[in-house]
């Protein structure tokens, strides 16, 4: 059957939108905030727009970190959009105010340096290798808006020394001029977490390819 | 890797029909909003505007309705203005699908509107519109540039570029400035107007006002828009989404 996704509701992010390029590319989505509908979904969408910080407290609010937390233990499918990636990562800094996110990912999302921020409009990006997310799509141009991004990305000691760890996939893009441009992580595909700076459910063809890889892993 | 500069085309809204004629063929219902902006996704628009043009809070209604069946079929990005004066405008629009919401009038009177959007939805929902021309008699301003109300014909006497740069201070997550000189004549956007607040604003530009050929699209990427935004050339047919953006990739300028 369809696999079943939920978006996770929480008050933040263009959610409709989410949820009708969802649906069209072949899932049976839900749109709720209830926990337990979240946590036994196939698929769970984290969107968010806004300050880093509300987003966290919304998060917490529906007990999402919890959700979070209970799907990656058991390898349950987890989508990040854009805020929504961002929260993934240790803390965020908007305006000197400093954030805890859900830590899963070691690094810091701070803001982008370039002479016109927001980043906001379509760019490519330098798809990881080996990512199923970017299947097909690899060369596309992507929907980004957001002036805040984790301009590195820190793998785990183990990943080396330990054969059975795959590590996670990352994806790049850069913003601002040629030769001076910031470098951010425009995705990243890690196990069971996977999650996108950009806006998929506002990228048109190339965007709903991506959902559609996803949907697919589900 | 550089990001694509923007096409975008606007839709004159009023009480849920577009206004103005429309030159496309094969649409079912060329009054149509969410058709057309489904066209316009087709040809290639990197996001769509919508400019609420209702005089009625009936018509205002019917918008949110445009936006919701919209949102439920264009998948590129899609900005709703006109008639925005309260935090609970841009809720509404937002909740019905918008991605960002213009605001212009509202903000001259009462400044403060950019910060309370910024604050409630972040910077990145509002786009701050500004109807701008060149001062004419009796006024006088740095720039040499005003901001205008009521579609132009009236003066405020506020320094155009001053006021833009003091909008992206305020949390505007970018600027749309529209040239009412030059304005429907078809002539090419105001170049050096859009130089002036591109030297002083360091938050997205979209250039409107004016767009008669590809070239004039072209000319705008190279003086700093980040976004090209035009009306009637797409409506009526004299050019396509595509036409522009050919031009504008054969010239070198970075598109989607």
């Amino acid at each position: 059957g369809r696999p079943r996704v939920v978006v996770l509701d929480y008050g933040f992010g263009n959610v409709r939108s989410a949820v009708r390029a969802l649906e069209r590319v072949g899932a049976d989505v839900e749109l709720t905030a209830d926990r337990h509908a979240a946590i036994e979904s196939d698929g769970l969408v984290v969107p968010g727009v806004g300050a880093f910080a509300a987003c966290m407290e919304g998060l917490k609010a529906v007990r999402g970190d919890q959700v979070v937390d209970r799907r990656l233990a058991g390898g349950r499918p987890v989508l990040g959009i854009c805020v929504g990636m961002q929260v993934m990562f240790d803390e965020g800094v908007e305006h000197d105010v400093r954030a805890d996110g859900l830590g899963e990912w070691r690094g810091i999302v701070d803001r982008l340096q370039a002479p016109v921020v927001p980043h906001m409009g379509w760019s490519g990006v330098e798809a990881a290798e080996g990512s199923v997310l970017f299947r097909g799509v690899e060369h596309e141009r992507f929907y980004f808006v957001h002036s805040y991004a984790a301009q590195s990305f820190t793998q785990g000691h183990d990943a080396a020394a330990d054969p059975r760890f795959t590590p996670p996939r990352v994806t790049w893009s850069t913003h601002g001029p040629e030769g001076s441009a910031a470098r951010f992580v425009a995705a990243v595909e890690d196990g069971p977490l996977s999650a996108t700076q950009f806006h998929p459910e506002k990228s048109g063809d190339a965007g709903a390819t991506l959902l559609e890889n996803w949907v697919r892993s589900l | 890797m550089t990001v694509a500069v923007r096409v975008i085309p606007c839709l004159d809204v009023d009480a849920g029909r577009v206004v103005k004629g429309v030159n496309f063929t094969r649409l079912r219902d060329a009054g149509d909003p969410v058709e057309l902006a489904d066209r316009y996704d087709d040809e290639g628009a990197d996001e769509v505007t919508f400019l609420d043009v209702s005089a009625s809070s009936g018509g205002r209604e019917t918008m949110v309705d445009v936006v919701r069946r919209t949102a439920e079929q264009v998948f590129v990005p899609l900005t709703v203005g006109g008639g925005v004066r309260t935090t609970d405008d841009v809720d509404r629009l937002l909740r019905a699908g918008a991605d960002k919401v213009g605001v212009n009038t509202a903000a001259i009177a009462r400044p403060e509107l950019i910060a309370e959007i910024a604050q409630r939805f972040g910077r990145q929902v509002l786009t701050l519109s500004v109807d701008a021309r060149r001062v004419t008699d009796g006024t006088t301003t740095a720039s040499g540039y005003e901001v205008t109300t009521h579609g132009g014909r009236r003066g405020t006497g506020i320094d155009a570029v001053e006021w833009a740069a003091r909008a992206a201070d305020l949390g505007a997550g970018e600027i749309l400035l529209n040239s009412m000189d030059a304005d429907g004549t078809t002539a090419g956007f105001d170049l050096e107007m859009l130089g002036a607040v591109r030297s002083r604003v360091s938050v997205p530009l979209i250039a409107s006002g004016g767009a008669g050929t590809p070239e004039h699209f072209v000319a705008a990427a190279r003086a700093g828009a980040d976004a090209v935004l035009a009306a009637s050339v797409f409506h009526f047919g004299t050019l396509t989404v595509g036409e522009v953006k050919d031009a504008m990739r054969a010239a070198g300028v970075e598109v989607r």
